[in-house]
């Protein structure tokens, strides 16, 4: 089971890192790269050293394996989820919690923390990653309260999961961005649509690649 | 605590326990990549998955 559950994971995520890191060369890499530009001149205006650590092929290169991992590490995080809960584990069913998980960590974090571009006012990271993961966490279990839980109790706790992470949302910076807001506006919509697209995919690989491998289990 | 998880073992029938087991490790593994590539201070790390943080609006710098 620990063999299967691997490499499915690994498969799914491999395959769904692939495509949302074709997606994102595309879509949010041009926008990053355009307000780099407007960061680098500001930081050359106030006479501050700037500039990417990595370009070019490395760039996307690095880029596309942290997109992988990300990806393998959401199709495991979604069996494991599917396997406690008992649900069997088919690529609609696995679509939907995906779809779930990017409510909790896409739709729930961005309305406290907006997705941002390089060089847009920010507070301290460690204040900013501790309520985003809470956030996600928090909501993740309202959800599955809410879905799969049916005493009014559970859902009530559910709701409350959901929204209490809102009361503490972080303070955001004054507004001081060097990127346009036109720029900011499309990225923030870009990187959403990618998170949600990378969940949904590696969810339904991974209930394709899981399917498959019973299939040959049974044959052989 | 030996014989308190003896007890769960023989409570859960051994599919289901395996099951929770296999789902244990992939949530660790998960959660791990997710940190490493999302989360993880070193310089270096941040650096090669700096454009996938902010495209998956992971909190960055």
């Amino acid at each position: 089971m620990i063999a299967r559950i691997l490499t499915t994971g690994l498969i799914a995520g491999l395959v769904a890192g692939l495509a949302v890191a074709a997606l994102q060369h595309f879509t949010t890499t041009p926008l990053i790269l355009a307000a780099e530009v407007y960061e680098a001149a500001q930081h050359a205006h106030d006479g501050a050293d700037a500039g990417a650590a990595l370009s070019g092929l490395s760039r996307t290169a690095t880029t596309s394996a942290a997109t992988i991992a990300v990806s393998i590490g959401y199709a495991l995080i979604l069996l494991a989820a599917m396997l406690l809960s008992g649900d069997a584990i088919a690529p609609r069913r696995a679509a939907l919690w995906g779809a779930c998980a990017f409510a909790a960590t896409g739709l729930a974090t961005s309305l406290g923390l907006a997705p941002q571009l390089p060089g847009m006012a920010e507070t301290e990271l460690a204040a900013r990653q501790i309520w985003w993961l809470a956030t996600a966490l928090s909501t993740g279990a309202g959800l599955f309260a809410l879905l799969r839980l049916d005493s009014t109790a559970a859902k009530i706790a559910g709701v409350a999961l959901i929204v209490a992470p809102h009361f503490f949302a972080p303070q955001p910076a004054t507004p001081e961005s060097t990127a346009p807001a036109e720029l900011a506006a499309r990225f923030a919509a870009a990187s959403l649509a990618v998170q949600a697209i990378s969940w949904a995919l590696a969810g339904a690989l991974a209930g394709l690649v899981w399917r498959l491998q019973s299939r040959q289990q049974e044959s052989s | 605590m030996t014989a308190k998880s003896s007890a769960n073992a023989a409570a859960l029938p051994a599919s289901r326990l395996e099951a929770l087991k296999a789902a244990a490790v992939a949530l660790t593994l998960g959660f791990g990549l997710v940190w490493l590539a999302g989360f993880a201070y070193p310089e270096s790390v941040h650096d090669a998955a700096h454009d996938t943080r902010h495209a998956l609006s992971f909190p960055c710098h």
